[in-house]
């Protein structure tokens, strides 16, 4: 193993490495693309949130001739889109469960040709009862998905039990309930889903696109067109922003693609614009969360009962690994002896739900975090208190009964919270300044753990290849289908195979994101690519090292021209030069995934956060002022990129806070467009800063543990605990509005939480 | 729309150029299909993402919302006209070192707009910078980096880089 001491690129600021080919204008995204004689497509879609579709008509003053037309009936394989389950259809047939489902698809040589066709396809329907709520889902009075018994509705359900919860109440010193929300959030990367396709009797089907998961696309388009693994061909393009937004939502573009080009027999693109984007494509789950806690007079957590709910919409996509995730983080970094958690995703006749960065996460951590801002207000204890009596320490188990065999730093983090944010002195300062001022303001802070990669078993039935190989042009290439979409997967890889190689940054390169060239890595997802894939590269690169050494003569102390030189070598002896390797577990992982029981996570991120706001009681309006973030990731492989993950996902959390509403109606969203969807702006984002404790995790790459998703987990409970802080009103729910603090405010004292004492 | 077509002519990045299109063709599409100048991005087509900032006759506009007739006799630039003689601009430079663009989507629109700024405030505050930047959503660097490129070029290169 390289010393740490001794690491030359990792933990370095290397550049971005597609930086300069983004700042000239020169990278190309989909949109940017063309090929000769192609024809572009666009999507009829569902005007209600369920009904039987009885007819299609098309208006005879459009010269449909012009056009290639797709349904349902077209589809050569099967009509649904392969994800956890197979419920999901490529094209509504006979019925549809949500609006702004596809129907039919049209393509056209002139794409300004296409809004009028749109509008000259009329739908029959006959509309049935919808189901808007998870409320209503509940009741299971409509079954919309389903067997029609006790399970119908459910897409996925969980029961988590440790010690016993029930044995306690009666001796608690106090008791504290209480019941949180989070609303739908739009990823709003600042470019649309867009896929191009292209369709070859004798080659089969290529499709080119912005997407995260290029193996997920293939697996789906090989079901639709029912083709082998070989006739199917899926490139990533440069991509602008995902965040889980383009994690399962692009296997249904590049079917609807591909359907047809197959149609047309000519290359097809289909880039949507912002209203589609935002209409049709998945949100983060909406969540309700009930606690129940048991505490002793000391402070220390006897008891958890934790319900979840969340709303999965119409179909099951990704919303049994979502629930998964929710459950297994909401506890907070918490022990117990006693928890019990229910959880349930619920159908409901809204636009699926999918993955958004935390996964899940956010919801039950913002539950918990305000929760545990109510427990310390019982037990009257201060948050930082309360939170450093129950914290998680080494030795301790999780809720499944998971051991903390590595090292958990949680009081540490939380020290160096409190100093960078000073925040004792600040909340003696607002509380002697807020009656003075009708600008009330507030300190908050939330604690909280992300678990990196796949849940128990995941990356186990995942199995992923990922390596290297070295060209005739004495470059290596990173061989992986992790996609680049921002967060900087290629610098990172790039970094750990020079490390490995122990050559330079610039001798190594990314292989082209083509499931025709690269082994199957994995999905770029679950915060997984620096410590999964990551961990692949460096050992693909030590493996490499070691065979030029036993059969090309490297030497110790080699130059990177020696290096070169081997491989030469290397190659005459065995053709190419190449090196794979396939996941192995961390050795004693054990999971149970009938019990929920057992290592959850190989490892775990952690986090305190620390929000600073203003509230302005003459307009209502909440604002975040200073934002504080400390937190434990393992090894950072790259100081500026890492940086950048915290700042943008704090931006986000903010967003999910205070700004970002999906406004429904009837099932269909109201506010489809970025005049009316609001996230923060230049001017709404506060100063962040950013610190780093550093625990090397043995078993990701040079130590990494995962970073994407964790700065998203925790702003939105500091914030609102600060506002809490700011003006004696606890709110429980986000998006929090200046409209609902308005009506809270106003509507004074008797709208006191619904907290048990 | 008419589809009657018009010819019209203006000046992108210092060269000259002429196009026949409908008078309400947008300048974003005119300078994607029409010029292939596909570095200025189409984020929402509406004026609020900043994504298909331009500068236009020296004020920045959102090229989604110009009709191309008014452009005509106008002078244009783009991200691709930043670079002095194949050289990186200070901003271009200081968005890759100080890690100013993640997804790079929102990139070219930002630089637009960060070097309309520097044309009128050299040394902006960062104060400056928010307002300067406000038309231009990131959803990706929570915008931090993207203020720290925009002190690090300017800091760096002091005001006459910007003179242009
Ligand atoms: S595309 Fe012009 S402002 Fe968004
Ligand atoms: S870098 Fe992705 S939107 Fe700005």
């Amino acid at each position: 193993m390289t010393a740490s001491s001794n690491l030359r690129t990792v933990g370095t600021p290397q550049l971005r490495k597609e930086g300069v080919d983004k700042v000239l204008g020169r990278a190309k995204y989909i949109d940017d693309l063309e090929r000769e004689g192609i024809w572009y497509g666009a999507t009829v879609r569902s005007t209600i949130p369920r009904g039987r579709i009885l007819a299609i008509h098309y208006d005879a003053r459009v010269d449909w001739s012009e056009f290639v037309i797709v349904s349902a009936g077209d589809i050569p394989g099967k009509n649904h889109i392969q994800m956890i389950s197979a419920d999901q259809p490529c094209l509504a047939d006979g019925q549809v469960n949500h609006c702004d489902e596809a129907i039919v698809l049209i393509a056209h040589p002139d794409k300004r040709r296409l809004p009028e066709a749109l509008a000259a396809i009329y739908i029959d329907y006959e509309p049935l009862r919808a189901v808007l709520s998870i409320e209503e889902s509940e009741t299971q009075e409509e079954i919309i998905w389903g067997p029609h018994t006790s399970e119908g509705n459910i897409f996925k359900q969980f029961h988590l039990e440790k010690g016993n919860v029930d044995s306690v109440w009666a001796e608690a010193a106090y008791i504290v309930e209480g019941e949180y929300r989070t609303g739908a959030q739009e990823h709003l990367y600042i470019e649309n889903n867009g896929a191009i396709a292209e369709y070859d009797e004798v080659t089969g089907i290529t499709v080119w696109g912005s997407l995260q998961c290029p193996f997920y696309v293939h697996k789906s388009l090989m079901a639709v067109f029912d083709l082998p693994a070989e006739k199917v061909r899926v490139i990533q393009v440069e991509t602008g922003g995902a965040f889980g937004g383009k994690e399962d939502y692009p296997s249904i573009l590049a079917a609807h693609a591909g359907l047809l080009a197959m149609k047309a027999r000519r290359p097809i693109k289909i880039v949507y614009d912002r209203m589609e984007d935002l209409a049709a494509t998945t949100k983060r789950h909406p969540s309700r969360t009930r606690h129940r806690t048991a505490i002793d007079k000391n402070g220390k957590l006897l008891a958890m009962e934790i319900d979840i709910a969340t709303d999965g919409g119409a179909y099951a996509t990704l919303s049994s690994t979502v629930l998964s995730r929710a459950t297994l983080h909401s506890t907070g970094p918490y022990v117990c002896p006693n928890i019990r958690i229910t959880s349930r995703a619920w159908a409901t006749n809204t636009v699926p739900c999918g993955a958004f960065r935390g996964f899940g996460a956010p919801q039950s951590i913002f539950a918990i975090e305000r929760h545990m801002e109510q427990v310390a207000l019982a037990v009257g204890l201060d948050s930082d208190e309360i939170r450093r009596r129950n914290f998680l320490h080494d030795g301790d188990t999780t809720a499944t009964e998971q051991v903390m065999v590595e090292p958990v730093i949680l009081d540490t983090l939380l020290d160096r919270a409190l100093e960078v944010s000073d925040f004792h002195a600040r909340q003696s300062e607002f509380a002697r300044l807020n009656p003075l001022s009708p600008v009330k303001r507030g300190i908050g802070l939330a604690a909280f753990y992300h678990g990196s990669g796949f849940t128990g078993s995941g990356e186990r039935y995942l199995n992923s290849l990922a390596g290297i190989d070295v060209t005739t042009d004495n470059k290596v290439r990173v061989l992986v289908s992790s996609t680049e979409f921002g967060q900087g997967t290629n610098t990172i890889l790039t970094q750990i195979a020079a490390e490995a190689l122990g050559i330079g940054y610039e001798d190594v390169i990314m292989a082209p994101c083509d499931t025709g060239i690269v082994p199957n890595s994995g999905p770029t997802v679950a915060s997984r690519t620096s410590m999964v894939v990551g961990k692949l590269i460096e050992r693909a690169g030590r493996q490499l090292v070691t065979g030029l050494r036993q059969d090309a003569g490297l030497l110790d102390n080699y130059s990177t021209q020696d290096f070169f030189t081997s491989c030469l070598r290397y190659r005459e002896l065995h053709g190419k030069v190449e090196s794979l390797c396939r996941y192995e577990a961390p050795p004693n992982i054990y999971w149970d995934d009938q019990h929920y029981r057992g290592e959850a996570y190989p490892a775990f991120a952690w986090a305190v956060y620390v929000a600073e706001v203003a509230v302005d009681t003459t307009t209502y309006s909440a604002e975040v002022t200073n934002f504080h973030t400390v937190q434990e990731v393992g090894r950072v492989l790259n100081p500026t990129l890492a940086a950048g993950q915290i700042e943008g996902g704090v931006a986000q959390g903010i967003g999910y806070a205070l700004y970002e509403k999906v406004l429904y109606n009837n099932g269909h969203m109201l506010n489809n467009q970025m005049t009316n969807y609001i996230m923060p702006t230049a001017q709404d984002v506060p100063s962040i800063s950013v610190h780093f404790e550093e625990i090397p995790f043995a078993h990701g790459a040079f130590g990494a543990k995962g970073i994407g998703e964790l700065p998203h987990d925790g702003p939105a409970p500091a914030i609102l605990n600060a506002i809490q802080n700011a003006i004696n009103q606890s709110f429980t729910s986000i998006p929090l509005l200046p409209e609902d603090i308005f009506i809270r405010v106003t509507s004074d004292a008797h709208e006191q939480e619904q907290i048990t004492v | 729309m008419s589809s009657r077509q018009f010819a019209i002519q203006f000046t992108v990045n210092g060269q000259s150029a002429r196009v026949e299109a409908p008078p309400l063709k947008r300048l974003l599409d005119v300078l994607r299909e029409d010029l292939g100048l596909t570095g200025t991005k189409e984020g929402c087509g509406e004026g609020e993402c900043g994504s298909c900032s331009v500068r236009m006759n020296g004020a920045l506009v959102n090229s989604c919302l110009v009709p191309i007739l008014q452009v005509e006799g106008s002078v244009v630039e783009t991200v691709e006209g930043l670079t002095v003689d194949g050289e990186l601009h200070p901003l271009q430079q200081a968005f890759i070192e100080c890690g100013g663009a993640q997804c790079g989507i929102c990139t070219p629109g930002m630089l637009v707009a960060a070097s309309h700024l520097l044309s009128h405030t050299p040394y902006p505050t960062v104060d400056e910078i928010r307002e300067g930047l406000a038309g231009n959503l990131c959803r990706c660097t929570g915008f931090i980096k993207i203020f720290e490129s925009v002190i690090s070029a300017a800091a760096k290169k002091g005001s006459q880089a910007h003179a242009r």
